[in-house]
């Protein structure tokens, strides 16, 4: 117990003084979630807007099957992105296993479903009410996209702060294909479980706390926008 | 805008059928540029879908629909672009007021400058000038419904679609729509608009095409109309008796 309060307080001061180690790690933790929640948003929200508006066969099976991947397990991403990145993979010649860049490639991959699952929902919705006036006003599908995106851009920001929440908490596809080496590769949720192995409990704390810290900051984020959204739009 | 008019609208034998039901029956009619006209009827009798089926919202089960200078069946989008619809209940984008009209403009491939000249000068028409940096979704019912007869007027459409644009709305707030649609009318746009409100018909109608159970029962100038109905149908209708 009285390991347990020294460590808190520890934990504290390393926040509190804004640790470099700590630091750093954070750091590389949000430079490579948001590049991959940057980039699967991209991807994701005019995939899963060309899913609800188009019409194509086994759009149903797209849907399903888009909505299962959602619960992708983090660390079957990562052992695919392992077996795509190694050495002896297809894709091997890149030279990216054990860089932030494969990491950023698996947390993508981990992401994009839920982006696009949750796009295709909103602008499904959407369409149902536009798509009369659209279409009256002379929209073809292809315009109707970003249009479609950018009304429901208050939705679809939640979205994608949903896929944030995931690739920032996610630690079996980072750990598999980063390797949690130190300086290069070391993200919170890696460190928190080497650490926390090796009994290095104020280090592992103190990212919890954080990574707690940006779950609410997330969902605080996505609260406000919704109530913007209903104000803008009552 | 090219110079050829896509008026007369001409549907030949139009039926539409849904769930087994066949909910417009087989109508042809001319529809020419000049007066305004009104499909009147009562809840049901199909006002709706006859304007969705000229509109190329909704594909007639058979017969076609035909315009001028169009290939048959030919209902794409430059033809959607010489027309316009207001609804009943209007759908506004998520954007201000000015937003909305500038996005009808810019399908119609106007530059930034010139919708956004266009777009002021056609809220100030109706009347919603001050309002434009709202968002369209925070006005009243009125407000909404003048700012997509703002939109639809702003295309210049040959022809303009109402469906029942004052259903929703106090009687102050349906002067102002009629005094714009008459205004769109006087600007040279065929108004063709579906109502079930008699008063309403005889402030704007020039001709009235009356339904009854999916099926245009007469068409007349709107004076002869009023002082005598042919058949029975509109003659209850006129009347104020329930006919069913």
């Amino acid at each position: 117990m009285q390991d347990l309060a020294a460590a808190l307080g520890l934990a504290l001061q390393l926040i509190a003084r804004a640790d470099s180690a700590l630091a750093e790690i954070v750091g590389r933790s949000l430079e490579v979630s948001l590049a991959a929640v940057g980039l699967a948003t991209l991807f994701g929200l005019p995939l899963g807007a060309a899913i609800a508006l188009f019409h194509f066969p086994g759009r149903h099976a797209v849907t399903v099957l888009l909505n299962a991947l959602m619960g992708l397990p983090p660390v079957v991403v990562g052992l695919v992105a392992y077996l795509l990145l190694s050495r002896s993979g297809p894709l091997g010649v890149l030279g990216l296993l054990f860089t932030p860049t494969a990491m950023i490639i698996a947390q993508f991959f981990l992401v994009t479903p839920i982006v696009a699952a949750l796009a295709r929902q909103t602008v499904e919705d959407l369409w149902a009410e536009y798509s009369e006036q659209l279409r009256s006003l002379g929209t073809s599908p292809m315009r109707a996209l970003p249009t479609l995106l950018w009304d429901g851009r208050f939705s679809l920001t939640t979205a994608v702060l949903a896929g944030f929440g995931r690739a920032s908490a996610e630690v079996g596809a980072v750990m598999i294909v980063g390797g949690n080496i130190d300086h290069v590769t070391r993200v919170m949720t890696t460190t928190i479980a080497l650490e926390t192995s090796k009994g290095n409990l104020p280090l592992a704390l103190a990212l919890g706390f954080i990574l707690i810290l940006l779950s609410i900051g997330v969902n605080a984020a996505a609260f406000l926008l919704r109530e913007t959204a209903r104000e803008r739009t009552a | 805008m090219s110079a050829a008019s896509i008026l007369p609208l001409r549907l030949e034998e139009v039926a539409y059928e849904a769930g087994g039901r066949t909910l417009i029956e087989p109508v042809s009619l001319d529809i020419a540029h000049g007066p305004r006209s009104l499909l009147l009827g009562p809840n049901g009798a199909g006002k709706s879908l006859l304007l969705r089926l000229c509109h190329g919202l909704i594909r007639p089960s058979r017969g076609r629909v035909v315009w001028q200078g169009a290939a048959p069946g030919g209902n794409g989008v430059p033809l959607l672009h010489r027309q316009a619809m207001v609804f009943q209940r209007p759908v506004m984008l998520r954007r201000s007021a000015l937003a909305n009209v500038e996005y009808a403009l810019k399908l119609r491939g106007l530059g930034r400058k010139d919708r956004r000249e266009r777009a002021t000068a056609m809220l100030a028409r109706t009347g919603l000038g001050a309002l434009a940096r709202m968002p369209a979704r925070r006005l009243s019912g009125g407000e909404q419904q003048r700012l997509a007869l703002a939109r639809a007027w702003a295309v210049e459409p040959e022809i303009l679609f109402l469906d029942e644009p004052t259903a929703n709305l106090d009687p102050a707030a349906v002067k102002l729509v009629e005094e714009i649609i008459g205004a769109i009318h006087a600007a040279g746009t065929k108004i063709v608009m579906t109502t079930h409100d008699l008063a309403q018909a005889r402030r704007l109608a020039d001709e009235i095409l009356f339904l009854h159970r999916g099926r245009v029962v007469e068409r007349r100038d709107a004076a002869s109309f009023f002082a005598g109905p042919r058949t029975e149908a509109a003659r209850a209708f006129v009347e104020g008796r329930l006919h069913w």
